[in-house]
């Protein structure tokens, strides 16, 4: 990573809501240009860090820095430099879709072009229908839009493509991967395991309010020591041995096979993908308790 | 600053043309006053002493029905619908969009206004105002009183859902005690000591004076003065309680 100020920074981030502790001290940073995500179940606390660094919820403790800012600041000039995709919002419903970005474009000094960002998501054909006609994955895009139009140095994307078909939803990646080329810095939360490992430089997962494992998605696997070695018997019956030693492992079972006239079918050695670690993590201790 | 004023302009252009857009919202918002206006006046059509009383008195209620009821309930959705939380997060001055949204407002309520004193001088006898300075005068001070005064009730309605009825409650008691429909001096004393300790009495009364009876400004410092505090303490419990979520935090 490079030596220059992170664009994002959480040192022992707390937030609670009454007795409920929805964040129990998450720290991590984002480098400028770093496309970073938070991975982790329904309420976890996703929502909640990434609201606290757009300035829409106060903190219980701990140190935040927005593009060397406090968010809580809430000051103009931080806002003209980031660009917010809530997990949920509204719209006015009888606004057409040109017509409000070209609205937000007025909120920036240096907006990028509208026809542009309506291109860039997608929504050329819808350019003038009322927010109201839109589809609820057309509703998201028309958020990203209004996101994008202030040219935003850095992106908060709560679950930006919940709801998107699997077009709109690679699309929305490209968005995201230009967005990227583009030196921009991005924050995402989603659920999604092939989004977080196509999409993020970094992801954190997170569960019960806290950091349970930080990496790149394929060093995230390869970060435990263990291997995954599959074959199959002459039988046809499917064995699975995990090892910190696939060496010794292998030596051990090909000359046992060979020894014996064996195929060793379908034998593969694996790491564990992001999925594995993720549901390991996240299946470990049991949900929190309802509040009430 | 200018370009706090330009958003706010540009804020004010598109709320009205969301108004518009909602064509037969538009059309029941400003046929209102006329129906009351035209039932009303028939109900009276003998009297001109109470046609005097109903003309101004649907003017008030004009100015209360466009900004203290439009404003609490549009919140109240804005706030529930996200739209407030999204325009938050932009750079759009908080300032700039409440003003957007409360000029629209405003706006309503000088175009219902303007309806009624037209049709007070077409149908129903009153003539040309005595006194436009005091109406513009008047109308002022209901405008901003009653429009911080909506925007602070929306602190206080939980949701869109209860927003009708938490508006009603307090819009439909608060028009028949201050004498939109009759002549209050006929009210039992202690109605008319509630109607007195309220806004729109005195902005009624601010009216009939400007629309009737030419009594001038002089003559209505007092209710002038009655206005002011509670436009007062509108603006300071609208800018206080602003939430701009609805789960708030
Ligand atoms: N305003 C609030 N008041 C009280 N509790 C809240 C509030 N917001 C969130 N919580 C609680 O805090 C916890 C974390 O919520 P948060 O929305 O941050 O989760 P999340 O990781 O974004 O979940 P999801 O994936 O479902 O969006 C949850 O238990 C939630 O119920
Ligand atoms: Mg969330």
């Amino acid at each position: 990573m490079s030596t220059a100020a992170p664009a994002i920074l959480v040192r022992d981030l707390h937030k609670a809501y009454g007795d409920h502790e929805a964040v129990r001290g998450i720290d991590f940073e984002v480098a400028a240009g770093e496309v970073f995500g938070l991975l982790g179940p329904n309420g976890a606390g996703k929502t909640t860090t990434v609201e606290i660094l757009e300035g829409y919820r106060t903190r219980t403790s701990g140190i935040v820095s927005v593009l060397g800012q406090d968010p809580r600041q809430r000051s103009r000039h931080l806002r003209e430099r980031v660009g917010i995709v809530l997990q949920s919002s509204g719209i006015y419903r009888h606004i057409r879709v040109r017509e409000a970005i070209e609205q937000w474009a007025r909120f920036y000094p240096a907006p990028r072009d509208v026809d542009e960002v309506v291109a860039i998501v997608g929504l050329e054909e819808k350019a003038d229908a009322l927010a109201r006609t839109l589809s609820g994955g057309q509703l998201r895009r028309l958020d990203l839009g209004l996101a994008l139009i202030g040219d935003p140095e850095l992106i908060f994307l709560d679950e930006p493509t919940t709801g998107f078909d699997p077009a709109a939803r690679r699309a929305a990646w490209d968005t995201v991967r230009s967005l990227q080329d583009l030196g921009k810095t991005i924050l995402l939360t989603t659920h999604y395991l092939d989004e977080a490992q196509a999409l993020c430089d970094r992801v954190a997962i997170v569960k019960d309010g806290r950091i349970l494992a930080v990496g790149p998605p394929a060093e995230l696997g390869s970060g435990s020591s263990r291997y995954r070695v599959v074959w199959r018997d002459d039988a046809g019956e499917l064995h699975e041995r995990e090892t910190e030693n696939p060496t010794a492992l292998l030596h051990q079972l090909t000359s046992a096979a060979l020894a014996r006239g064996d195929a060793l079918r379908d034998l593969s050695v694996s790491r564990p993908t992001l999925e594995d670690i993720y549901l390991e993590l996240t299946a470990g201790t049991e949900q929190e308790p309802a509040r009430d | 600053m200018t370009d706090a004023l330009a958003l706010t302009w540009h804020q004010y252009r598109l709320e009205r043309r969301m108004f518009w857009r909602n064509p037969s919202a538009a059309f029941f918002n400003f046929f209102l006053p006329l129906l009351f206006l035209g039932l009303f006046g028939a109900i009276f059509s003998g009297s001109q002493k109470n046609l005097d009383v109903i003309v101004p008195g649907i003017a008030g209620m004009s100015v209360m029905s466009t900004t203290f009821s439009a404003l609490a309930m549009n919140l109240t959705f804005l706030r529930e619908q996200g739209v407030l939380k999204r325009m938050r997060g932009t750079p759009l001055p908080s300032g700039a969009y409440l003003g957007g949204i409360a000029a629209n407002a405003v706006t309503n309520a000088a175009i219902q206004v303007a309806i009624v004193v037209l049709a007070g001088r077409l149908f129903f006898g009153i003539g040309w105002p005595r006194d436009w300075i005091e109406l513009v005068v008047f109308v002022a001070a209901g405008v901003v009183c009653l429009a911080s005064l909506g925007v602070a009730y929306s602190h206080v309605i939980p949701n869109f859902d209860a927003a009708p009825a938490y508006v009603n409650i307090v819009f439909l008691p608060v028009i028949f005690i201050s004498g939109v429909f009759y002549d209050a001096s006929n009210a039992p004393q202690f109605l008319r000591d509630i109607a007195q300790a309220l806004p729109l009495t005195h902005i009624i009364d601010g009216l009939s004076g400007a629309l009737v009876n030419g009594k001038g400004l002089g003559d209505h410092l007092s209710d002038l003065l009655v206005i002011g505090l509670w436009a007062l303490a509108g603006i300071r419990l609208a800018t206080r309680g602003f939430s701009w979520d609805q789960r708030r935090a």
